[in-house]
Protein backbone atom coordinates (compact mmCIF):
# COMPACT_ATOMS: atom_id res chain seq x y z
CA UNK A 1 0.00 0.00 0.00
CA UNK A 2 0.79 3.74 -0.32
CA UNK A 3 0.56 6.14 2.33
CA UNK A 4 1.24 9.59 1.88
CA UNK A 5 3.15 9.26 -1.33
CA UNK A 6 5.88 6.69 0.44
CA UNK A 7 5.31 3.23 -1.15
CA UNK A 8 5.73 -0.39 0.64
CA UNK A 9 4.09 1.13 3.79
CA UNK A 10 2.37 -1.86 5.74
CA UNK A 11 -0.57 -0.74 6.90
CA UNK A 12 -1.28 -2.46 9.91
CA UNK A 13 1.64 -0.72 12.11
CA UNK A 14 0.73 2.51 10.66
CA UNK A 15 -0.63 5.20 13.09
CA UNK A 16 -3.85 6.17 11.79
CA UNK A 17 -3.92 9.87 11.40
CA UNK A 18 -6.59 12.89 10.23
CA UNK A 19 -6.05 13.16 6.30
CA UNK A 20 -3.81 10.32 5.87
CA UNK A 21 -3.93 9.33 2.10
CA UNK A 22 -3.60 5.74 2.00
CA UNK A 23 -3.75 3.82 -1.59
CA UNK A 24 -3.40 0.91 -3.83
CA UNK A 25 0.01 -0.09 -5.12
CA UNK A 26 0.28 -1.78 -8.19
CA UNK A 27 3.71 -3.99 -7.95
CA UNK A 28 6.76 -1.62 -7.45
CA UNK A 29 6.39 2.21 -6.07
CA UNK A 30 8.11 5.05 -7.01
CA UNK A 31 9.62 6.74 -4.30
CA UNK A 32 8.44 10.74 -3.27
CA UNK A 33 11.45 13.28 -3.23
CA UNK A 34 9.93 13.52 0.13
CA UNK A 35 11.24 10.65 1.49
CA UNK A 36 13.69 11.24 4.27
CA UNK A 37 16.73 9.40 5.22
CA UNK A 38 18.40 9.28 8.24
CA UNK A 39 22.52 9.92 7.90
CA UNK A 40 23.33 8.89 11.59
CA UNK A 41 23.43 5.23 12.67
CA UNK A 42 23.24 4.60 16.43
CA UNK A 43 24.70 1.15 17.71
CA UNK A 44 23.68 -0.22 21.23
CA UNK A 45 24.91 -2.40 24.25
CA UNK A 46 22.07 -4.50 26.55
CA UNK A 47 22.07 -7.13 28.50
CA UNK A 48 18.75 -8.50 27.25
CA UNK A 49 16.99 -7.33 24.29
CA UNK A 50 13.20 -7.90 24.00
CA UNK A 51 11.16 -8.09 20.62
CA UNK A 52 7.59 -7.16 20.78
CA UNK A 53 6.07 -4.95 23.84
CA UNK A 54 2.57 -7.54 23.96
CA UNK A 55 1.69 -9.20 27.28
CA UNK A 56 4.64 -11.46 26.85
CA UNK A 57 7.42 -8.88 26.35
CA UNK A 58 6.61 -6.23 28.95
CA UNK A 59 6.34 -9.45 31.59
CA UNK A 60 9.42 -10.48 30.20
CA UNK A 61 10.76 -7.21 30.38
CA UNK A 62 9.77 -5.85 34.10
CA UNK A 63 10.38 -9.62 35.71
CA UNK A 64 14.04 -9.77 34.56
CA UNK A 65 14.51 -5.91 35.75
CA UNK A 66 13.20 -7.04 38.93
CA UNK A 67 15.40 -9.62 39.20
CA UNK A 68 18.39 -6.87 38.99
CA UNK A 69 19.82 -7.18 35.18
CA UNK A 70 20.94 -3.81 34.44
CA UNK A 71 20.19 -2.85 31.02
CA UNK A 72 17.04 -4.03 29.26
CA UNK A 73 15.66 -3.19 25.69
CA UNK A 74 12.06 -3.69 24.85
CA UNK A 75 11.59 -3.03 20.91
CA UNK A 76 8.12 -2.56 19.27
CA UNK A 77 6.97 -1.92 15.70
CA UNK A 78 4.13 -0.28 16.98
CA UNK A 79 3.30 3.55 18.13
CA UNK A 80 2.14 2.01 21.51
CA UNK A 81 3.50 -0.16 24.16
CA UNK A 82 0.99 -3.12 24.67
CA UNK A 83 0.73 -5.39 21.94
CA UNK A 84 -3.10 -6.47 21.23
CA UNK A 85 -3.69 -5.64 24.98
CA UNK A 86 -4.55 -1.95 23.65
CA UNK A 87 -7.56 -3.15 21.40
CA UNK A 88 -8.88 -5.38 23.61
CA UNK A 89 -11.59 -3.57 25.22
CA UNK A 90 -12.95 -7.11 26.97
CA UNK A 91 -12.67 -9.00 30.06
CA UNK A 92 -10.05 -11.51 31.17
CA UNK A 93 -10.91 -14.86 32.18
CA UNK A 94 -8.67 -17.83 34.71
CA UNK A 95 -7.30 -16.71 37.93
CA UNK A 96 -6.81 -13.55 39.67
CA UNK A 97 -3.00 -13.71 39.73
CA UNK A 98 -3.06 -13.06 35.92
CA UNK A 99 -5.54 -10.33 36.25
CA UNK A 100 -8.93 -12.09 35.51
CA UNK A 101 -11.83 -9.33 35.31
CA UNK A 102 -9.44 -6.61 34.07
CA UNK A 103 -9.87 -5.59 30.46
CA UNK A 104 -7.04 -5.83 28.01
CA UNK A 105 -6.41 -2.24 27.55
CA UNK A 106 -6.15 -1.25 31.67
CA UNK A 107 -4.47 -4.03 31.72
CA UNK A 108 -1.79 -2.61 28.92
CA UNK A 109 -2.42 0.58 30.44
CA UNK A 110 -1.39 -0.77 33.99
CA UNK A 111 1.76 -2.93 32.47
CA UNK A 112 2.65 0.10 30.71
CA UNK A 113 3.53 1.84 33.51
CA UNK A 114 5.47 -0.04 35.12
CA UNK A 115 7.54 -0.82 32.25
CA UNK A 116 8.10 3.18 32.29
CA UNK A 117 8.91 3.59 35.53
CA UNK A 118 11.36 0.75 35.74
CA UNK A 119 15.01 2.63 34.87
CA UNK A 120 16.81 -0.18 33.95
CA UNK A 121 14.28 -0.59 30.92
CA UNK A 122 14.50 1.42 27.65
CA UNK A 123 11.67 0.95 25.41
CA UNK A 124 11.93 1.54 22.15
CA UNK A 125 8.86 2.22 19.85
CA UNK A 126 8.24 2.32 16.05
CA UNK A 127 11.27 0.14 15.68
CA UNK A 128 11.43 -3.07 13.66
CA UNK A 129 14.15 -5.50 14.02
CA UNK A 130 15.13 -6.33 9.85
CA UNK A 131 17.83 -8.74 10.71
CA UNK A 132 18.82 -11.11 13.40
CA UNK A 133 22.35 -12.71 13.50
CA UNK A 134 24.16 -14.97 16.23
CA UNK A 135 27.76 -13.89 17.18
CA UNK A 136 29.98 -16.00 19.34
CA UNK A 137 29.49 -14.22 22.58
CA UNK A 138 26.94 -11.51 21.48
CA UNK A 139 23.51 -11.47 19.19
CA UNK A 140 23.62 -8.73 16.82
CA UNK A 141 20.08 -7.32 15.47
CA UNK A 142 19.61 -4.61 13.10
CA UNK A 143 16.72 -2.20 14.08
CA UNK A 144 15.06 0.56 11.92
CA UNK A 145 14.03 3.28 14.02
CA UNK A 146 10.68 5.23 12.26
CA UNK A 147 11.72 9.29 12.76
CA UNK A 148 9.84 11.94 11.48
CA UNK A 149 13.67 13.19 9.85
CA UNK A 150 13.60 9.96 8.27
CA UNK A 151 14.16 5.83 8.98
CA UNK A 152 17.44 5.59 11.20
CA UNK A 153 19.59 2.06 11.34
CA UNK A 154 20.08 1.06 14.17
CA UNK A 155 22.69 -1.65 15.54
CA UNK A 156 21.93 -3.12 18.82
CA UNK A 157 24.31 -6.20 20.36
CA UNK A 158 23.23 -8.04 23.10
CA UNK A 159 24.04 -10.82 25.37
CA UNK A 160 20.63 -12.55 25.41
CA UNK A 161 17.54 -12.06 23.38
CA UNK A 162 13.91 -12.56 24.12
CA UNK A 163 11.56 -12.88 20.93
CA UNK A 164 7.93 -12.10 21.97
CA UNK A 165 7.12 -10.82 18.35
CA UNK A 166 3.67 -12.60 18.79
CA UNK A 167 1.55 -14.02 15.61
CA UNK A 168 0.08 -12.69 12.09
CA UNK A 169 -3.62 -13.19 11.54
CA UNK A 170 -4.69 -16.17 8.72
CA UNK A 171 -6.42 -14.91 5.42
CA UNK A 172 -7.76 -16.96 2.96
CA UNK A 173 -8.69 -17.70 -0.37
CA UNK A 174 -11.77 -17.10 -2.55
CA UNK A 175 -13.02 -15.06 -5.64
CA UNK A 176 -13.19 -11.34 -4.20
CA UNK A 177 -10.31 -11.49 -1.30
CA UNK A 178 -8.35 -8.48 -2.36
CA UNK A 179 -11.65 -6.12 -2.44
CA UNK A 180 -11.75 -2.91 -0.02
CA UNK A 181 -13.82 -4.19 2.67
CA UNK A 182 -12.16 -7.58 3.60
CA UNK A 183 -10.64 -7.34 6.66
CA UNK A 184 -8.38 -9.32 9.01
CA UNK A 185 -10.80 -9.63 12.52
CA UNK A 186 -7.67 -8.02 14.13
CA UNK A 187 -7.71 -4.93 11.56
CA UNK A 188 -10.93 -4.32 12.35
CA UNK A 189 -10.62 -4.68 16.15
CA UNK A 190 -7.80 -1.63 15.71
CA UNK A 191 -9.61 0.69 13.27
CA UNK A 192 -12.67 0.35 16.01
CA UNK A 193 -11.07 0.45 19.53
CA UNK A 194 -7.95 1.98 18.66
CA UNK A 195 -9.03 4.74 16.26
CA UNK A 196 -12.27 4.39 16.56
CA UNK A 197 -13.33 4.26 13.03
CA UNK A 198 -16.48 1.97 12.06
CA UNK A 199 -15.12 -0.48 9.59
CA UNK A 200 -18.01 -0.22 7.94
CA UNK A 201 -22.12 -0.49 8.30
CA UNK A 202 -22.75 -4.26 7.86
CA UNK A 203 -20.38 -6.82 8.49
CA UNK A 204 -20.33 -10.67 8.12
CA UNK A 205 -17.86 -12.15 10.40
CA UNK A 206 -16.51 -15.37 9.55
CA UNK A 207 -14.97 -17.88 12.02
CA UNK A 208 -16.36 -18.78 15.34
CA UNK A 209 -13.34 -18.54 17.41
CA UNK A 210 -12.86 -16.15 20.46
CA UNK A 211 -11.51 -13.61 18.06
CA UNK A 212 -14.88 -13.88 15.62
CA UNK A 213 -16.87 -13.75 18.45
CA UNK A 214 -15.47 -10.98 20.47
CA UNK A 215 -14.63 -8.66 17.47
CA UNK A 216 -18.42 -9.32 16.73
CA UNK A 217 -19.83 -8.52 19.70
CA UNK A 218 -17.42 -4.48 19.93
CA UNK A 219 -18.45 -4.30 16.19
CA UNK A 220 -22.24 -4.32 18.11
CA UNK A 221 -21.61 -2.20 20.66
CA UNK A 222 -19.78 -0.29 17.70
CA UNK A 223 -23.23 0.88 16.50
CA UNK A 224 -21.97 -1.33 13.73
CA UNK A 225 -24.52 -3.95 12.19
CA UNK A 226 -23.38 -7.99 12.53
CA UNK A 227 -25.33 -9.92 9.85
CA UNK A 228 -24.21 -13.55 11.25
CA UNK A 229 -21.04 -15.00 11.72
CA UNK A 230 -20.26 -18.44 10.05
CA UNK A 231 -18.15 -21.17 11.22
CA UNK A 232 -16.77 -23.97 8.60
CA UNK A 233 -16.66 -26.65 11.87
CA UNK A 234 -19.70 -28.15 13.15
CA UNK A 235 -18.87 -26.46 16.56
CA UNK A 236 -18.23 -22.90 18.09
CA UNK A 237 -14.80 -22.88 18.55
CA UNK A 238 -14.57 -20.15 20.83
CA UNK A 239 -16.08 -19.90 24.78
CA UNK A 240 -19.69 -20.08 25.37
CA UNK A 241 -20.35 -17.01 26.96
CA UNK A 242 -19.20 -15.08 23.99
CA UNK A 243 -21.12 -16.70 21.79
CA UNK A 244 -24.36 -16.71 24.00
CA UNK A 245 -23.72 -12.77 24.07
CA UNK A 246 -24.15 -12.43 20.66
CA UNK A 247 -27.58 -14.84 20.29
CA UNK A 248 -28.57 -12.68 22.79
CA UNK A 249 -28.54 -9.84 20.30
CA UNK A 250 -30.41 -12.03 17.93
CA UNK A 251 -26.92 -12.49 15.68
CA UNK A 252 -26.93 -15.97 14.24
CA UNK A 253 -24.20 -17.83 14.14
CA UNK A 254 -24.01 -20.72 11.25
CA UNK A 255 -21.84 -23.46 11.97
CA UNK A 256 -20.51 -25.70 9.16
CA UNK A 257 -20.75 -22.84 6.50
CA UNK A 258 -18.23 -21.25 5.12
CA UNK A 259 -17.72 -18.04 2.31
CA UNK A 260 -17.66 -19.37 -0.90
CA UNK A 261 -17.24 -15.89 -2.69
CA UNK A 262 -17.07 -11.95 -2.06
CA UNK A 263 -18.76 -9.63 -4.98
CA UNK A 264 -19.11 -5.91 -5.32
CA UNK A 265 -18.25 -3.23 -7.65
CA UNK A 266 -14.89 -2.16 -6.66
CA UNK A 267 -15.62 -2.29 -2.58
CA UNK A 268 -17.87 -5.09 -1.01
CA UNK A 269 -21.27 -5.11 -1.71
CA UNK A 270 -22.30 -8.82 -0.92
CA UNK A 271 -20.92 -12.62 -0.34
CA UNK A 272 -22.21 -16.20 -1.16
CA UNK A 273 -22.03 -18.50 1.35
CA UNK A 274 -22.21 -22.38 1.09
CA UNK A 275 -22.91 -25.38 3.73
CA UNK A 276 -20.36 -27.39 4.43
CA UNK A 277 -20.06 -31.65 4.45
CA UNK A 278 -18.60 -33.64 7.16
CA UNK A 279 -15.65 -33.97 5.09
CA UNK A 280 -15.42 -30.03 4.87
CA UNK A 281 -16.51 -29.90 1.27
CA UNK A 282 -19.17 -27.73 -0.07
CA UNK A 283 -22.63 -28.77 -0.77
CA UNK A 284 -23.61 -27.94 -3.94
CA UNK A 285 -27.35 -25.90 -4.41
CA UNK A 286 -26.67 -24.53 -0.96
CA UNK A 287 -25.23 -21.28 -1.94
CA UNK A 288 -26.87 -18.53 -0.10
CA UNK A 289 -26.55 -14.96 -0.81
CA UNK A 290 -25.75 -12.32 1.94
CA UNK A 291 -25.74 -8.61 1.18
CA UNK A 292 -23.17 -6.71 3.43
CA UNK A 293 -20.23 -4.22 3.05
CA UNK A 294 -18.00 -5.96 5.57
CA UNK A 295 -16.19 -9.25 5.43
CA UNK A 296 -14.07 -10.07 8.90
CA UNK A 297 -11.90 -12.69 8.39
CA UNK A 298 -11.16 -14.80 11.61
CA UNK A 299 -9.79 -17.96 11.03
CA UNK A 300 -7.04 -18.13 13.44
CA UNK A 301 -3.33 -17.18 13.97
CA UNK A 302 0.24 -18.18 12.80
CA UNK A 303 3.33 -17.68 14.76
CA UNK A 304 5.89 -15.04 13.97
CA UNK A 305 8.85 -16.68 13.51
CA UNK A 306 11.24 -15.05 11.11
CA UNK A 307 13.67 -13.48 13.11
CA UNK A 308 13.80 -16.49 15.21
CA UNK A 309 14.87 -19.00 12.15
CA UNK A 310 17.19 -15.66 11.40
CA UNK A 311 18.91 -16.31 14.31
CA UNK A 312 19.24 -20.05 13.58
CA UNK A 313 16.58 -21.07 16.24
CA UNK A 314 14.87 -24.70 15.43
CA UNK A 315 11.25 -24.40 14.31
CA UNK A 316 9.07 -27.52 13.72
CA UNK A 317 5.57 -27.30 11.79
CA UNK A 318 3.02 -28.01 14.82
CA UNK A 319 -0.67 -28.41 14.00
CA UNK A 320 -1.82 -26.86 17.41
CA UNK A 321 0.51 -24.01 17.52
CA UNK A 322 -0.94 -22.54 14.45
CA UNK A 323 1.75 -23.40 12.09
CA UNK A 324 5.65 -23.48 12.14
CA UNK A 325 7.37 -22.88 15.98
CA UNK A 326 10.79 -22.13 17.68
CA UNK A 327 11.05 -25.46 19.76
CA UNK A 328 12.03 -24.34 23.17
CA UNK A 329 12.98 -25.88 26.72
CA UNK A 330 10.36 -25.40 29.78
CA UNK A 331 12.94 -22.29 30.32
CA UNK A 332 11.41 -20.63 26.85
CA UNK A 333 14.73 -21.49 25.69
CA UNK A 334 15.16 -21.81 22.18
CA UNK A 335 17.83 -24.05 20.46
CA UNK A 336 20.13 -20.99 20.65
CA UNK A 337 21.85 -20.57 23.78
CA UNK A 338 20.57 -17.07 25.52
CA UNK A 339 17.76 -16.81 22.87
CA UNK A 340 14.24 -17.41 24.63
CA UNK A 341 10.53 -17.56 23.07
CA UNK A 342 7.42 -16.55 24.98
CA UNK A 343 4.03 -15.81 24.01
CA UNK A 344 1.80 -16.90 20.61
CA UNK A 345 5.15 -16.55 19.44
CA UNK A 346 5.99 -19.69 20.86
CA UNK A 347 2.64 -21.53 20.26
CA UNK A 348 -1.03 -19.32 19.39
CA UNK A 349 -2.55 -19.52 23.18
CA UNK A 350 -3.58 -16.72 25.03
CA UNK A 351 -3.10 -12.99 26.73
CA UNK A 352 -2.80 -14.79 30.14
CA UNK A 353 -0.51 -17.44 29.16
CA UNK A 354 1.86 -15.62 27.61
CA UNK A 355 2.58 -13.29 30.51
CA UNK A 356 3.56 -16.17 31.94
CA UNK A 357 5.55 -17.24 29.74
CA UNK A 358 6.93 -13.75 29.56
CA UNK A 359 7.80 -14.31 32.89
CA UNK A 360 9.53 -17.25 32.66
CA UNK A 361 11.87 -15.70 29.50
CA UNK A 362 12.18 -12.96 31.96
CA UNK A 363 13.80 -15.08 35.09
CA UNK A 364 15.68 -17.67 32.64
CA UNK A 365 17.71 -14.80 30.76
CA UNK A 366 18.66 -13.12 34.21
CA UNK A 367 19.66 -16.45 35.21
CA UNK A 368 21.77 -16.41 32.63
CA UNK A 369 23.39 -13.46 33.01
CA UNK A 370 24.30 -14.32 36.41
CA UNK A 371 21.12 -12.99 37.95
CA UNK A 372 19.92 -15.49 39.46
CA UNK A 373 17.55 -14.92 42.65
CA UNK A 374 15.15 -17.36 43.80
CA UNK A 375 15.28 -18.50 40.34
CA UNK A 376 14.33 -22.12 40.53
CA UNK A 377 11.50 -21.24 43.20
CA UNK A 378 10.07 -19.04 40.60
CA UNK A 379 10.40 -21.00 37.62
CA UNK A 380 8.48 -23.65 39.45
CA UNK A 381 6.16 -21.13 40.46
CA UNK A 382 5.51 -20.22 36.52
CA UNK A 383 5.23 -23.42 35.22
CA UNK A 384 2.81 -24.28 37.52
CA UNK A 385 0.62 -21.61 36.59
CA UNK A 386 0.98 -23.01 32.99
CA UNK A 387 -0.08 -25.90 33.86
CA UNK A 388 -2.86 -24.77 35.67
CA UNK A 389 -4.68 -22.83 32.47
CA UNK A 390 -3.79 -25.63 30.07
CA UNK A 391 -6.07 -27.97 32.54
CA UNK A 392 -9.03 -26.71 31.64
CA UNK A 393 -10.93 -28.31 28.52
CA UNK A 394 -10.04 -24.99 26.58
CA UNK A 395 -6.05 -25.85 27.40
CA UNK A 396 -5.79 -29.23 25.52
CA UNK A 397 -4.98 -27.45 22.33
CA UNK A 398 -2.17 -25.69 23.75
CA UNK A 399 -0.93 -28.39 26.66
CA UNK A 400 -0.84 -31.02 23.39
CA UNK A 401 1.34 -28.08 21.39
CA UNK A 402 4.06 -27.49 24.44
CA UNK A 403 4.05 -31.28 24.88
CA UNK A 404 5.28 -31.71 21.31
CA UNK A 405 7.28 -28.88 21.48
CA UNK A 406 8.76 -30.47 24.67
CA UNK A 407 8.95 -34.05 22.82
CA UNK A 408 11.07 -32.06 19.41
CA UNK A 409 13.02 -30.49 22.15
CA UNK A 410 14.18 -34.15 23.50
CA UNK A 411 15.40 -34.92 19.78
CA UNK A 412 12.13 -36.68 19.26
CA UNK A 413 9.84 -36.02 16.29
CA UNK A 414 7.62 -39.24 16.47
CA UNK A 415 4.92 -37.77 18.50
CA UNK B 1 -16.81 -7.63 -9.94
CA UNK B 2 -13.43 -9.37 -9.04
CA UNK B 3 -13.35 -13.07 -9.67
CA UNK B 4 -9.39 -13.53 -8.94
CA UNK B 5 -8.59 -15.30 -5.98
CA UNK B 6 -5.31 -13.45 -4.61
CA UNK B 7 -3.12 -15.88 -2.77
CA UNK B 8 -0.21 -12.58 -2.87
CA UNK B 9 -1.12 -9.59 -2.61
CA UNK B 10 1.99 -7.49 -2.56
CA UNK B 11 3.11 -9.72 -5.51
CA UNK B 12 -0.54 -9.29 -7.30
CA UNK B 13 -0.27 -13.34 -7.74
CA UNK B 14 -3.87 -15.45 -8.35
CA UNK B 15 -4.93 -19.00 -7.10
CA UNK B 16 -4.39 -20.00 -11.10
CA UNK B 17 -1.19 -18.09 -11.55
CA UNK B 18 0.27 -20.71 -8.71
CA UNK B 19 -1.76 -24.27 -9.70
CA UNK B 20 -0.15 -23.23 -13.32
CA UNK B 21 3.48 -23.03 -11.78
CA UNK B 22 2.96 -25.90 -10.01
CA UNK B 23 1.41 -27.86 -12.89
CA UNK B 24 4.66 -26.79 -14.53
CA UNK B 25 7.18 -28.08 -12.33
CA UNK B 26 7.57 -25.90 -9.55
CA UNK B 27 6.56 -27.70 -6.66
CA UNK B 28 8.01 -26.23 -3.61
CA UNK B 29 7.56 -22.95 -2.07
CA UNK B 30 10.89 -22.33 -2.72
CA UNK B 31 10.77 -23.25 -6.54
CA UNK B 32 7.45 -20.66 -6.44
CA UNK B 33 9.18 -18.32 -4.75
CA UNK B 34 12.03 -18.02 -7.67
CA UNK B 35 9.69 -18.24 -10.27
CA UNK B 36 6.81 -16.18 -9.34
CA UNK B 37 8.39 -13.90 -6.30
CA UNK B 38 5.52 -15.54 -4.06
CA UNK B 39 6.21 -14.28 -0.65
CA UNK B 40 9.25 -11.22 -2.01
CA UNK B 41 6.96 -8.38 -1.48
CA UNK B 42 6.84 -5.77 1.07
CA UNK B 43 4.68 -8.00 3.80
CA UNK B 44 7.25 -10.92 2.58
CA UNK B 45 5.31 -13.55 2.75
CA UNK B 46 3.24 -13.07 5.82
CA UNK B 47 -0.46 -14.08 4.33
CA UNK B 48 1.02 -15.91 1.56
CA UNK B 49 3.08 -18.42 2.03
CA UNK B 50 0.27 -20.50 4.18
CA UNK B 51 -2.27 -20.13 1.64
CA UNK B 52 0.34 -21.16 -1.25
CA UNK B 53 1.25 -23.96 1.18
CA UNK B 54 -2.30 -25.30 1.29
CA UNK B 55 -2.57 -25.41 -2.68
CA UNK B 56 1.22 -26.95 -3.09
CA UNK B 57 -0.76 -29.54 -0.51
CA UNK B 58 -3.96 -30.27 -2.32
CA UNK B 59 -1.94 -30.66 -5.76
CA UNK B 60 0.94 -32.61 -4.48
CA UNK B 61 -0.79 -34.49 -1.99
CA UNK B 62 1.52 -34.07 0.59
CA UNK B 63 0.87 -33.10 4.11
CA UNK B 64 1.88 -29.32 5.90
CA UNK B 65 4.37 -31.00 8.06
CA UNK B 66 5.91 -31.99 4.32
CA UNK B 67 6.24 -28.86 3.15
CA UNK B 68 9.36 -26.54 3.94
CA UNK B 69 8.94 -22.76 4.04
CA UNK B 70 11.24 -20.81 2.09
CA UNK B 71 14.07 -19.59 4.25
CA UNK B 72 13.58 -15.93 5.89
CA UNK B 73 16.44 -13.38 5.20
CA UNK B 74 17.16 -9.95 6.32
CA UNK B 75 15.67 -7.19 5.95
CA UNK B 76 12.25 -8.42 6.99
CA UNK B 77 10.51 -5.16 6.04
CA UNK B 78 11.42 -2.86 2.84
CA UNK B 79 14.52 -0.30 4.01
CA UNK B 80 15.35 2.34 1.81
CA UNK B 81 19.37 1.64 0.36
CA UNK B 82 19.95 5.46 2.01
CA UNK B 83 19.47 4.13 5.54
CA UNK B 84 21.10 0.80 5.15
CA UNK B 85 24.36 2.30 3.97
CA UNK B 86 24.16 5.23 6.43
CA UNK B 87 27.29 5.80 7.72
CA UNK B 88 27.84 8.59 10.03
CA UNK B 89 28.45 8.15 13.51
Amino acid sequence: MTVDNVPNVRTCITPLEENIRVLEQDRVGELSNKKKFNRKRKKIDVDIVIVGSGPAGMMAAITAAKQGVPSILLVDENHLIGGQLVKQSHKFFGSEEEKAGTRGIDLAVELMEQVNSVKTIQSMLKTTIIGCYNGKKNHKLIAIKRLIEGDQLIEINSKSVIFACGAMENMLAFPGNDLPGVYGAGGVQTLMNVYGVKPGKKVLMVGAGNVGLIVSYQLLQAGVNVDRVVEILPKIGGYNVHAAKLRRCGVPIYTSHSIKEVYGNGKVEGAILVAINNSFKPIPGTEQKVSCDTVCIAVGLTPSIRLLEQIGAKTEFIAEAGGHVAIHDSSMQTSVKGVYVAGDSSGIEEASTAMIEGQLAGISAATLLGYDKQADMLKKKYRKALEGFRSGPFGIKPKICKEKIACCWNGGINY
Amino acid sequence: MSDKVFICRCEDLTEEEIKQAIDEGYTTLEELKCKLRLGMGPCQGRGCLSLARRILCQKTDKTTEEITLPPSRPPVIPVSLGTLASDEK
